[in-house]
């Protein structure tokens, strides 16, 4: 069935609990690694504060899957954007994410940043080079 | 043009399933196909069957019934998303125990990878909701 790859980006624009969007998108982006197409996954807006590292759940009595990022890189998903104006906008930068990153197989598993920080004029140029975006 | 539909909030709450029901027959009717109408998140609850929306207003549920007979499309109710707010078929009450079924005609419940083959198979995947 993969006679064709796409580019599909999955675009995360809200924040982590306060509605199931974020999960239920990081359910498409796991479900969709299977499918073989070029991948990547967008933080911006509120999106961002599902990478933010150190997150404990256990007041609100749901369940915490933001270790679930981390494995992104293990389904070959390395291509991660995060907006810069969205972190300075909610006074956060790169150090209060969460460090994911892949293993380059044809560098000897060298393992390699996953998150590429760009400024919201770069990220339009990114979408624009998309086939299909999932918008969450 | 190939089109894939996403739908991602619920009847009655959300404008985009109304949204979404006018673009799938306006698209139809410039002679597009439509290649599958996908229902994630809230937007599974477009597929009860035991939706009683007052007389005076419509029936967001019947409505997409219709369509999908009308033009034999494929909606599919996300499984995982449907599983958790009550959306059942005959399948899915069998596999969890469930004493009774609520999905209404044209719809099937199946995987997120259908949303997933929709994007690969389809010309442009449109998708409605916040």
């Amino acid at each position: 069935m993969a006679e064709e790859t796409k580019k599909f980006m999955y675009i995360n624009r809200k924040a982590p609990y306060g509605t199931i969007y974020a999960w239920e998108a990081l359910e498409v982006v796991l479900i969709g690694a299977a499918f073989e197409q070029d991948v990547s996954v967008t933080f911006m807006d509120d999106g961002v504060y599902q990478l933010v590292k150190g997150q404990d759940t256990s007041g609100i009595g749901m369940k915490n899957f933001s270790p679930t990022y981390a494995a992104l890189g293990d389904f070959e998903i390395t291509k991660i954007y995060v907006e810069k104006e969205s972190l300075e906008e909610r006074g956060l930068t790169l150090d209060d994410l969460q460090h994911l990153v892949w293993e380059d197989e044809d560098e000897d598993w060298a393992e390699k940043d996953s998150i590429r920080l760009v400024n919201r004029a770069e990220l339009g140029d990114v979408l624009a080079d998309q086939d299909v975006l999932f918008n969450f | 043009m190939k089109l894939t539909i996403q739908v991602n909030e619920g009847p009655y709450q959300h404008q985009s399933a109304d949204s979404a029901y006018f673009f799938a027959k306006a698209a139809l009717e410039k002679g597009h196909e439509i290649y599958r109408i996908f229902f994630y998140h809230d937007g599974v609850n477009n597929g009860t069957r035991l939706t009683t929306p007052p007389q005076d207003d419509r029936n967001v549920v019947a409505r997409w019934s219709e369509l999908a007979q009308e033009h034999d499309i494929d909606m599919v109710l996300c499984v995982a998303a449907a599983q958790r707010r009550g959306i059942v078929d005959d399948g899915e009450a069998e596999r969890n125990g469930k004493d009774a079924t609520n999905m209404a005609p044209g719809f099937r419940i199946s995987g997120l990878g259908q949303l997933i083959e929709g994007g690969v198979q389809s010309d442009r995947l449109v998708v409605f909701g916040d």
